[in-house]
């Protein structure tokens, strides 16, 4: 797909996807699979990375809510970061901030996690 | 004073079409000199609202077509989205409590609210099988 990409990377020990592009109902099963696959493997602590992201519908957003029980009862969660103003402004929109770990910086939720664990 | 001026276009009704629909409605409000917050919502509401007539007007059968429809003039952009689907009221659909959302794992509902919130005014009609929405965003 031309205007969305996913890359996994990690950063001390915890797995990070960077998002790159336009996350709508039509991109949002790649972020899906990524997130299943991360899971599936047993990762509870996932770094969602919006720096790349231009753009988010609220099927994108749907993914999150779909897995962040999953995570969190495993005592992990998924955090994203880095997230421009106008991706921010959706999330902000529909409540996520009271209810999901936005952060800055990727490096604050990698301290997050470290000091959790 | 501007004159008044209309654009359409028919897109299957496939959700690899969505980008196609936002750089549509971006071009066209961006030539039509409204501000780039003002084309950011209303790209955003014009991407529900396909989703949405993809998703349940339409089921997913992409053999189908949804005529996007942009009227613009000196005081705000109509935008028209129809389809001959089933029948899907937005405005009568209530915002969804997020947290009982997460908690069952389930999603969806919130583009409508983000539509309603996005643009100044939304209604529905349901005419001989022919599903309109109708989204306006003031210039001012």
């Amino acid at each position: 797909m031309k205007n969305f990409k996913i890359e996994h990377r990690r950063n001390s020990g915890i797995e990070v996807l960077d998002l790159h592009g336009e996350l709508d109902a039509h991109t949002a099963s790649q972020l899906e699979e990524s997130l299943k696959i991360l899971i599936d493997k047993g990762n509870s602590s996932i770094i969602v990375n919006c720096k790349e992201l231009e753009y988010i519908a609220s099927a994108g957003l749907g993914v999150f809510m779909a897995y962040i029980e999953d995570v969190r009862e495993e005592g992990g969660d998924i955090k994203l970061t880095n997230m421009s103003d106008k991706v921010y402004n959706v999330f902000d929109l529909l409540g996520f901030p009271t209810l999901y770990d936005i952060l800055n910086e990727e490096n604050e939720a990698i301290e997050k996690f470290l000091n959790e664990k | 004073m501007k004159n008044e001026s209309t654009y359409t276009l028919t897109v299957p009704a496939a959700t690899e079409k969505l980008a196609d629909v936002r750089k549509f409605v971006f071009d066209h409000s961006l030539q039509e000199g409204f501000s780039s917050e003002q084309i950011e919502d209303i790209r955003l509401a014009v991407d529900e609202a396909f989703t949405n007539i993809i998703k349940h007007a339409y089921e997913y059968d992409s053999n189908q077509e949804v005529l996007v429809h942009l009227h613009f003039d000196s005081d705000k952009l109509v935008v028209k989205l129809t389809d001959y689907g089933s029948s899907f009221d937005i405005t009568k659909y209530k915002r969804p409590d997020l947290k009982e959302q997460i908690k069952k794992k389930k999603r969806g509902g919130m583009g409508v609210h983000l539509i309603r919130t996005l643009m100044d005014d939304v209604s529905y009609s349901r005419v001989n099988k022919k599903n309109e929405i109708k989204m306006s965003k003031n210039r001012g």
